[in-house]
């Protein structure tokens, strides 16, 4: 299955960054850092977000099927999104890529914890979302 | 030269989210809709990447440090804390409201839709004022 290649992609990337870096590959940490002052090593980050960035324009090119939008959701509704995902994230320490992925590598507990309750409440929040929209 | 692996990193990164369906809200929004037509795609990329990863993972640590840093900077903490817990609820909700994650928000952005740089632009304040309570919280001046 595809999503298991993308997957793999997605595992050699943050075993790079482990072997030569010797850093965590989570998005929302990676970020949170860039917006902290006190922080003296946003070079590395910096760079990691303007790959994500290089990769998009590529799969805009090679893949344009992967940039489909189809949601019933409102402008208002990715800035509420935005705002719950920032905040979360930060307090929560991760994001499906710090704890969903790199934190149950290491079969760390408290990624593991977290990963199974942000699927619970994304899954209460979809629910939700269904009830009041009608779809997704 | 740190940058460089940053750069490659963050590249493969976003080309592995996007073949695999998830800068796409309606992938995701489809895995937590258990009760609707589910989506199996999201545990694909989980299972993927973490069979990858928890093999290498386990390979890369036999050295004494990375190939380009004195030491590997791996989080320590091990406390099952309320921050912890609801700090993925709030995630959570955020994540199934709109389907996007950080990661597939940033690449997503490149496709030049609104929807994506809104997302983005709030999860930035969202970050900033957890950093700001956090300041006040546990650096009290």
């Amino acid at each position: 299955m595809q999503s298991i290649f993308g997957g793999a992609l997605i595992g050699i990337a943050v075993s790079i960054m482990l072997l030569f870096n010797g850093r965590v590959t989570g998005i929302s940490g990676i970020v949170g850092g860039i917006l902290n002052p006190n922080a003296l090593d946003r070079n590395w980050r910096i760079f990691f977000i303007l790959g994500l960035f290089l990769g998009g324009l590529s799969l805009k090119y090679l893949a344009p099927s992967s940039m489909i939008l189809e949601s019933l959701a409102t402008p208002n509704d990715y800035i509420l999104a935005g705002l719950l995902v920032g905040f979360g994230t930060i307090m929560g320490n991760g994001c499906t890529s710090g704890h969903g992925v790199c934190g149950i590598s290491r079969f760390s507990k408290r990624s593991i914890i977290s990963t199974l309750t942000f699927i619970l409440s994304g899954i209460v929040s979809v629910q939700l979302f269904k009830l009041l929209r009608g779809g997704l | 030269m740190k940058a460089a692996i940053s750069l490659l990193t963050g590249f493969i990164f976003a080309i592995g989210l996007g073949i695999s369906g998830m800068t796409q809200p309606h992938i995701v929004k489809g895995f937590l809709d258990i009760f609707g037509q589910w989506d199996p795609r999201l545990m694909g990329v989980m299972i993927g990447a973490i069979l990858v990863h928890g093999i290498a993972y386990r390979i890369i640590l036999k050295r004494k440090s990375p190939v380009l840093d004195t030491r590997f900077h791996i989080p320590v903490e091990s406390s099952i804390d309320k921050r912890l817990i609801f700090g993925a609820v709030i995630f959570g909700l955020g994540w199934g409201w709109a389907g996007i994650c950080p990661g597939p928000g940033i690449v997503a952005m490149t496709s030049g839709r609104p929807e994506f740089l809104y997302f983005i632009l709030s999860m930035l304040v969202g970050m900033k004022v957890f950093q700001l309570l956090e300041a006040r919280i546990f650096k009290p001046s």
